[in-house]
């Protein structure tokens, strides 16, 4: 399924932040924040066309691979993959529920996640083995990670960064949730990543910043990879932690937690808001 | 016949000893022989230098990569490459890649079951005059509480060669712990080797001496064999698949011989003796001795033999004990 045009992916997106507070209300909890700031990330990949992928055939060998390396936020890549056709869209009700396969963190039981993730820095490096392997048996599937801000940190992203380039892996796309908080709070003030998109370049990553909740601005560079032939590709998107909701937005106080009665009934106020307005 | 040369089969003792191999040689060429064989091999290392990859690299450099140094990556990058396919061996120091890696060892290889084996050199105390740094006596402790991972400990450089086609063949991830140097050789050409197997090297009464690995499989024939002027029989077995275990050979061990001594150049925490009392425990309670690396680390730099003997390695420390030990339980 393709959608085209901005004002269906700008319903969808809204339409998984609602699977997000409701996540974040009827399970122990959710990591509401960095959730919300890569929903449209995940809508364009999986919803513009990107990412070549079959719900029907999740193990499809010419597919595209997307690591999920900020495991983390998992409320808002289950609404996704659901939303996508991978499973039902009922089953979201079961998340962080027992016995179920929709845990806290990604694990392989459920179909459409190529990797188990949450314990962070790992995405990167097996991405690399998977487009050399694809390189060297002519695949076509490309490999998208996206990675949180807050986990580059982690010294496995520059190792695994510097031997991308290494390898000349143009088949390889790093997509950053560039909220600029981490869990104690902003990335700057903790551990700062700054100059950001200049590390990547040095590393010898073609780079391209954008606007990381315009889908326009994410499908115009995730639709020209990659951006030099024989070159790792980064996009890194600007985003807000928490984006869509007034309560959650640019704080790292919703990193992670549950959601009151009160807070759902004003969050499902807010996105029908959003959602009329992205329909009108 | 005059002037045919049979052929000497790789890996037998004949050819092993022909060229003067090493554990690590060996098992570089297994991966080549293994690659020749079966496309989906790979051979990746982490800028490890003189220790045998050029051959793999001449004849098959579409699936040779040196990561340098950078062994998180190697190793989450060896689980990638396996996910498409591919039968990565992860080249590096055993130490890196099980204490520096482990935490990618522990979920891109063990909990995903990856199809990678880690080839780890320079384990235990053969690094002598480098110092603490490079001494690796806790790689077999982590390595074996990683649920769905193998461990091997070959003792020589015909059981490297065949662990490393068995672990090849395996579906899953393997640990294979290699030394460095030349070590004396154990096995002939009757020799043969499977994962969850043992070799029983010496027949005895008295006393079972469990060892894995170079060196201390080769040290607890010695000193069973010294120990017979003694009037002292020693069973040996040689552990070289610590996991999974052949518990079968443990059980029966202990049954006949009552006390069991191990022999590791590891912890004493964790490796070998601790496998044995684990499933001696449970099945066929009795003494067991363990004889390895002291918990601590290394205070001074010396030759790979006066490491052996500051750890009470080497053959007559090695005897010496046994034979207290057994004189010990006999009263």
């Amino acid at each position: 399924m393709t959608t085209t045009g901005t004002r269906p992916l700008t319903e969808l997106a809204t339409r998984i932040r609602h699977h997000i507070a409701e996540l974040a209300t009827t399970s122990p909890g959710a990591h509401v924040g960095g959730s919300m700031s890569v929903t449209e990330i995940l809508t364009v990949l999986y919803f513009d066309g990107v990412l070549r992928v079959d719900p029907d055939d999740p193990q499809w060998n010419d597919r595209d691979h997307l690591i999920y390396s900020k495991g983390h936020a998992s409320a808002a890549l289950y609404a996704a993959l659901a939303e996508r056709g991978f499973f039902p869209v009922a089953e979201l009700a079961a998340y962080k529920q027992p016995g179920s396969r929709l845990a806290g963190h990604p694990s392989r039981s459920i179909p459409g996640v190529e990797w188990a993730t949450g314990s962070l820095g790992h995405g990167l490096p097996v991405g690399v083995g998977i487009a050399l392997a694809n390189r060297h048996d002519h695949n076509p599937g490309r490999v998208f990670v996206v990675l949180g801000d807050g986990e580059c940190q982690e010294g496995s992203i520059w190792e695994a960064a510097m031997s991308a380039a290494h390898f000349g892996l143009d088949n390889l796309v790093v997509v950053v949730d560039r909220n600029g908080f981490q869990e104690d709070g902003p990335t700057e003030e903790i551990m700062a990543l700054e100059p950001f998109a200049d590390k990547w370049r040095s590393f010898g990553w073609q780079v391209s910043e954008v606007d990381g909740h315009d889908v326009t601005q994410l499908g115009d560079a995730l639709h020209r990879l990659p951006f030099t032939a024989g070159q790792p590709s980064c996009v890194i998107a600007r985003t807000e932690k928490g984006h869509g909701l007034s309560f959650t937005a640019n704080t790292h106080t919703w990193h992670y937690g549950k959601f009151s009665a009160e807070q759902y009934r004003q969050a499902l106020a807010e996105l029908s808001g959003q959602r009329a307005e992205a329909g009108s | 016949m005059t002037g045919t040369v049979t052929p000497l089969a790789p890996g037998s003792a004949d050819w092993v000893r022909r060229h003067g191999l090493s554990a690590i040689d060996t098992c570089r060429l297994a991966q080549l022989h293994a690659a020749d064989a079966d496309n989906r091999i790979t051979s990746i290392e982490g800028d490890l230098g003189d220790c045998g990859g050029d051959a793999f690299a001449e004849r098959h450099p579409e699936r040779w990569y040196d990561f340098g140094i950078a062994e998180a990556n190697l190793v989450g990058a060896a689980a990638g490459m396996a996910s498409r396919g591919k039968i990565p061996f992860v080249n590096t120091f055993g130490g890196f890649a099980l204490t520096r890696a482990c935490e990618q060892v522990r979920l891109e290889l063990a909990y995903h079951q990856s199809n990678v084996k880690i080839a780890g050199t320079f384990t235990g105390i053969v690094a002598g005059f480098s110092g603490p740094t490079h001494h690796c006596g806790e790689d077999l402790a982590i390595a074996r509480a990683m649920p769905g991972m193998v461990v091997l400990a070959p003792a020589d450089a015909v059981a490297a060669y065949q662990l490393t086609l068995a672990a090849a063949r395996w579906q899953g991830p393997v640990y294979v712990r290699l030394g460095i140097d030349p070590t004396d050789q154990v096995y002939d050409d009757s020799a043969s080797f499977s994962i969850g197997g043992s070799t029983v090297l010496r027949e005895g009464e008295d006393v079972t001496i469990v060892a894995a690995g170079l060196t201390s499989v080769a040290t607890a024939v010695a000193a069973a064999d010294s120990l017979r002027s003694q009037d002292i029989r020693a069973r040996v077995v040689d552990l070289y698949s610590i996991k999974p275990v052949d518990r079968e050979v443990l059980v029966e061990s202990a049954r006949r011989t009552g006390l069991i001594v191990t022999v590791e150049e590891h912890s004493t925490i964790g490796g070998v003796g601790a496998t044995v009392a684990e499933v001696v425990a449970a099945e066929a309670p009795v003494p067991v001795r363990m004889l390895g690396m002291p918990d601590e680390y290394a205070h001074e730099i010396g030759s790979y033999e006066t490491q052996l003997r500051r750890c009470g390695l080497d053959v007559d420390s090695v005897t010496a004990a046994v034979a207290g030990e057994v004189r010990r339980w006999r009263r």
